[in-house]
């Protein structure tokens, strides 16, 4: 049983139903890329998948359990990295990657290999391309480089569901490629995604499972 | 308690003092209003001290107002809020923290300049006692309960407005019973019956109102 699974889940926006009684299952060492037009219910999906909404019908289990009946169990295991960043743009990159860490309990014992969770968080921003602009306020960051913080924890939580909405977007082709490559490796590690894009994920991604909505009038 | 302490609030406080201008801007508000007073009403110390109490509090009231959008726009806009909820810490908790430090941020500043205040309108010092009293009891609870409205029209383009217009008539008994606390003191009577009714709506407020603030973000990012 474990995995993400979703049965019979119906959502309905103003009075317009997005999909309705549809199921879906992630397994263990599985990248599943969402495909469908702008409106189908993309975001929607990825946000009840989360538990940020509720469906109307349906429900989502993460290794047998209800999402909703234990969410602390199921959000040790989840990143969810929407459109918005979570950045606030007065702190710099490492301060809200530092009070992120600490929001989701993240501390030293976890990461054991370096006890300092600030030069794990310089490593992460290094490798990233970010040297130089960590103490630099988010906002005075391009949109790629923003988007590259938000990145970042992929690198920094070690969690088994990734929910990605739309990462790629504001993204360099080295930085897609660097993305694409974490993914592939998280997968072989025995991860799951579930990632939406607009464009095709390239071979560095690894194989993927593709799964489509539709839109409904 | 870590992770709440380190993660937010913390984080709060630093972004707090890196936004001076939205700290600074409604105390200036307040100490504006309360300068108009003298001029526009009467600048006669018996009027003043008649009127004062009412006007530090509604003063108060209204510059709070101004500010309290802070409390979850900024998280919101940027998703935080987001990640908040998905942290796996109690929703609860994590608006209990936000709402102190809001409260550290916005009314002790306050609190402080209250002395000042009470000068400019003629207080004795028995009101003026009475005032910070009410002040000390009574401001939580305006960061208590606005939080709610706040968490209610975080999602809503423009919910300035209707912030206001939620909150003001939800705090008419506050304002009564404190104004009519530094009146009685003024009288050289006995106060704490006031003060215990506010403090008996702040115990409730501190009960009950981080389960509704809680309800009320995930009502709007639903």
């Amino acid at each position: 049983m474990s995995g993400l699974y979703a049965s019979g889940l119906t959502c309905i926006k103003r009075d317009r139903v997005l999909f309705d009684d549809f199921s879906f299952n992630l397994n263990a060492g599985e990248l599943v890329y969402l495909r469908g037009p702008n409106g189908a219910g993309k975001t929607s999906l990825l946000r009840i998948l989360t538990g940020l909404s509720s469906p109307e019908r349906g429900d989502v289990t993460f290794n047998g359990v209800n999402i909703s009946s234990n969410p602390s169990l199921y959000y040790q295991a989840l990143i969810y990295l929407g459109h918005k960043s979570a950045l606030n743009g007065a702190l710099s990159a490492i301060d809200n990657l530092r009070f992120w860490l600490a929001q989701h309990g993240i501390q030293n014992k976890t990461l054991k290999q370096i006890s300092d969770i600030d030069s794990t968080i310089y490593q992460v921003l290094e490798h990233l391309g970010l040297v130089g602009l960590e103490d630099v306020p988010v906002r005075f960051l391009s949109a790629g480089q923003q988007r590259r913080v938000a990145l970042s924890r992929l690198w920094l939580k070690t969690a088994t569901v990734w929910v990605l909405d739309e990462p790629f977007t504001a993204l360099d082709t080295a930085g897609v490629i660097l993305l694409e490559r974490k993914m592939k490796q998280h997968v072989a590690d025995g991860g799951m995604i579930i990632t939406t894009s607009h464009q095709a994920l390239s071979p560095e991604a690894g194989t993927h499972r593709c799964v489509d909505l539709e839109y409904r009038f | 308690m870590n992770p709440l302490l380190l993660g937010i609030f913390k984080r709060d406080m630093q972004i707090a003092f890196q936004q001076k201008a939205e700290l600074v801007q409604p105390l200036m508000f307040l100490l504006m209003v309360v300068t108009l007073f003298p001029l526009g009403v009467s600048p006669s110390p018996e009027t003043l001290q008649r009127i004062g109490p009412g006007v530090i509090w509604i003063a108060a009231i209204l510059s709070s107002l101004l500010g309290m959008e802070r409390l979850f726009r900024d998280d919101f806009i940027d998703g935080s809020l987001e990640q908040y909820t998905l942290s796996g810490m109690s929703l609860p908790a994590v608006a209990t923290v936000k709402v102190l430090a809001h409260w550290l941020v916005s009314f002790v500043p306050l609190l402080i300049l209250s002395p000042l205040l009470a000068m400019f309108l003629n207080l004795s010092v028995d009101m003026f006692i009475a005032l910070m009293l009410t002040l000390l009891i009574g401001t939580p609870l305006l960061s208590l309960i606005g939080a709610i409205a706040v968490g209610l029209t975080v999602g809503l383009a423009r919910g300035g407005l209707l912030l206001a217009l939620l909150l003001i008539p939800v705090f008419i008994p506050l304002l009564i019973f404190a104004t009519s606390a530094v009146d009685s003191a003024a009288l050289q009577l006995p106060y704490h019956p006031q003060l215990a009714i506010i403090g008996a709506m702040l115990l409730l407020a501190a009960a009950a109102a981080p389960f509704a603030i809680a309800y009320s973000l995930k009502v709007s990012q639903n």
